[in-house]
């Protein structure tokens, strides 16, 4: 049984770098044993069959969120600004990706983690870029989780006062909660989405610091309505950091590089 | 469906701990999810059962208690229930309304027991 979506028995998630096709690290997510069975010697006392209760009032997703905060603390001791980008399939992470690292990268130095359930297919698009750059595989995973990040971040060469892209799994669910140790969420949608996408998905972009309209080249030819589409993320959450632009193109690009540029000088 | 990856984190959380007890078996969980947790509490029951197969926690039952969401207005201040994470502020119309409660997500407590059947 797959470790994260119950789809299949190889669920593990699988680290690659682009052009080493025998580089193959995997990330062992649950260890628990399955089936042991232990004897246990009971003296002579009874509890006449109730059990004892034994609070925990422990948070679920505790053990994610502790690997993150230190994966958190990696990143903050080496003066690491990581970013983790979400969006549905298809909505242009990547190619943003290939427009505005190399820009980036006259400033500071840019590494990228790829999220993705196989191929090395965008990992290799952004190795071509000549950053840093390292593929998970999540198998049938639908989501990244702190403990393929901190696998992933240790086999990436990363150079302190660096940009970390994280692009997530193409989803607009599951990663909402799965925090990565990252600094901020930036989630992506596009004109050839609906407007109401915030409004359907809402934890995603309830989670979310930036949200970014993409595609808007192809505006004239789509009935999508871009004013309607920031009126709903807001209405999800009023703090979120709102730009359009087309990665395609290039417009509306440098609001973003401008933007990113001074948050890396404060970091 | 991350409902598999947290019932497998739930089991593995609640199934260390009763270990250290020194549990044979759980026979009950007590969850609190939040009505705007992102969770769905069937989809969870539904997974929990395969997650827990083969563990001690294979017979528990899952008890989920299901806070309503509620949400405080950054304007005025009014306290009001929500249901989801778009909610405006009945008194002052305001977006600005922090989610108060209802995102909760705990294992709460477990029930173990001694004997082994």
């Amino acid at each position: 049984m797959c470790d994260t979506c119950g789809c299949s028995t190889e669920g593990g998630a699988v680290l690659r770098k682009p052009g080493q096709s025998d580089y193959h690290v995997h990330v062992n997510e649950h260890e628990h044993a399955h089936g042991e069975h232990h004897s246990h010697e009971h003296g002579d006392h009874h509890h006449e069959g109730s059990g004892r209760k034994v609070v925990l009032e422990q948070d679920v997703l505790q053990k994610n969120n502790l690997l993150a905060e230190r994966n958190r603390g990696y990143f903050e001791a080496r003066k690491i600004f990581a970013l983790n980008f979400l969006s549905s399939p298809g909505s242009g992470k990547t190619s943003l990706l290939e427009k505005i690292i190399p820009a980036l990268q006259q400033c500071f130095p840019v590494a990228v983690i790829e999220g993705d359930q196989q191929t090395t297919n965008d990992a290799d698009r952004i190795q071509a870029l000549g950053v840093p750059v390292i593929q998970i595989n999540t198998g049938s995973g639908c989501h990244l989780d702190a403990l393929m990040v901190n696998r992933a971040m240790k086999e990436l060469e990363m150079q302190n006062n660096s940009l970390l892209c994280i692009e997530n799994v193409g989803n607009l669910v599951c990663p909402a909660l799965f925090d990565l140790g990252e600094a901020l969420k930036v989630v992506i949608i596009s004109v050839t989405e609906g407007d109401d996408k915030p409004l359907k998905y809402p934890t995603m972009f309830h989670e979310a610091d930036i949200c970014i309209l993409n595609k808007i080249d192809l505006l004239p030819y789509v009935e999508f309505d871009a004013a309607k589409c920031r009126e709903n993320a807001m209405r999800v959450n009023h703090h979120l950091e709102w730009f359009e632009l087309s990665a395609k193109t290039g417009e509306g690009l440098a609001a973003l590089r401008e933007w990113l540029e001074g948050k890396m000088a404060q970091h | 469906m991350h409902e598999m990856s947290i019932a497998l984190s739930i089991v593995e959380a609640v199934e260390e701990r009763a270990r250290q007890e020194g549990a044979g078996w759980i026979s009950e969980i007590e969850l609190l999810v939040g009505k705007l947790a992102g969770i769905e509490p069937e989809s969870l029951k539904f997974c929990f059962s395969a997650a827990a197969a083969g563990t001690l926690a294979a017979r528990a039952l899952l008890a989920i208690e299901e806070p309503e969401g509620v949400g405080e207005c950054g304007e005025c201040g009014m306290i009001f229930p929500v249901n989801f994470y778009y909610a405006e502020c009945p008194a002052c119309r305001s977006l600005r309304v922090k989610i108060i409660s209802g995102e909760e997500f705990l294992i709460q407590s477990m029930t173990i027991e001694e004997e082994e059947e």
